[in-house]
């Protein structure tokens, strides 16, 4: 197989993956964009493992550890997303710009976004 | 870097305009998983995109399974589709997502990120593009991702990692136990006007049934 199949897959996947991190609102679409990225490069380790002809089969263990880490992130990056939803009743990730370094208080949303100053306030009462 | 050439160019039996087999069904395969990432990164309904998550990851598996990493392709089958697409979907259960369309799942930087999407695509595509085009994957022989291979290397090379990751997964564990629990009932006066602030919402939200009976039920 010509190793440019898997790895332009590869490339493909890891910016839509990459489109859906900056372009989506909710968290846990984000999340799920992050693991399409994850699985980008799982398929890049897999690919050049079996191209290089490992004997460690370093790819392929890599793959495996990568897996797990992304099990993992996937369970504390779902326990933080709850824990913002029960404090502020939302998971956009555009309305928490409590730590944003505005120019102008007065306006700190764009016009897109008139809730979130009131969002804010009552969060913060 | 040249010897992998000359290797690449003895082991190489065809070009770009002969594919073989292998070839087609992994180009096949990989044009339904891109197509669902695209739908997963696109659709308007929140559920729908974790629905098509699974498509993509069951693509995958089956690339893997083509590059002959079979341990590799069940691995992903067991804990992407079944446990972290559930997880996403309890999640979005859990923080009350919208059924049906919603019209604000995209962010107003959509193009921006569109934008920057293409261009990294191109730039990654012509570089790997570039660099491997003479490089072929040998599929012959015995496979190289069985079980078998991919316990003896594990447990025979890769036993310290291995244990370090299960550490991290404890941590992991614990830390996602931390996170999700109430806070202690000496902290009332936070806990009950955090919980009034969003107007009730949270208050009846599955998770956590009960935000307005005692502390004690819940924090153990």
């Amino acid at each position: 197989m010509h190793l440019a199949y898997p790895a332009v897959l590869a490339v493909l996947l890891f910016c839509t993956g990459l489109y859906g991190v900056l372009a989506r609102r909710n968290a846990i679409l984000v999340l799920m964009s992050v693991e399409l990225m994850l699985n980008a490069v799982n398929l890049n380790l897999v690919a050049f493992d079996v191209w290089l002809r490992d004997t460690l089969h370093g790819g392929q263990a890599l793959t495996l550890f990568t897996i797990a880490i992304a099990a993992a992130e996937i369970g504390i990056g779902l326990a933080i997303v709850l824990a913002v939803y029960r404090n502020r009743g939302s998971s956009d990730i555009d309305r928490l710009r409590d730590t944003a370094e505005g120019p102008d208080p007065a306006d700190p949303e764009g016009p897109e976004d008139p809730a979130a100053p009131a969002q804010k306030a009552e969060a913060a009462a | 870097m040249s010897a992998t050439l000359a290797q690449a160019a003895l082991t190489a039996p065809q070009g770009f305009l002969s594919p073989s087999g292998v070839e087609i069904a992994f180009l096949l395969v990989g044009i339904a998983t891109l197509g669902a990432a695209v739908m997963t990164v696109t659709t308007r309904q929140l559920v729908h995109a974790a629905l098509w998550l699974v498509v993509a990851l069951g693509g995958l598996a089956v690339e893997y399974l083509l590059l002959t990493a079979e341990f590799i392709a069940w691995v992903q089958v067991l804990i992407y589709v079944g446990s972290i697409v559930v997880l996403l979907l309890f999640g979005l259960m859990l923080t009350k997502a919208p059924i049906g369309r919603s019209p604000d799942a995209d962010s107003g930087n959509r193009w921006v990120a569109l934008t920057v999407a293409v261009a990294a695509a191109g730039t990654l595509v012509w570089v790997v593009v570039d660099a491997f085009r003479t490089s072929w994957i040998d599929l012959d022989g015995p496979a190289q991702g069985s079980t078998k291979v991919s316990g003896e290397i594990l447990f025979r090379h890769w036993v310290l990692p291995f244990e370090a990751l299960s550490v991290l997964l404890l941590a992991a564990l614990v830390g996602a136990i931390v996170l999700s629990r109430k806070s202690a009932p000496d902290d009332t006066p936070g806990e009950a006007s955090a919980a009034a602030a969003p107007g009730g919402r949270s208050a009846a939200a599955p998770g956590e049934p009960s935000a307005a009976a005692p502390p004690e039920t819940e924090s153990r």
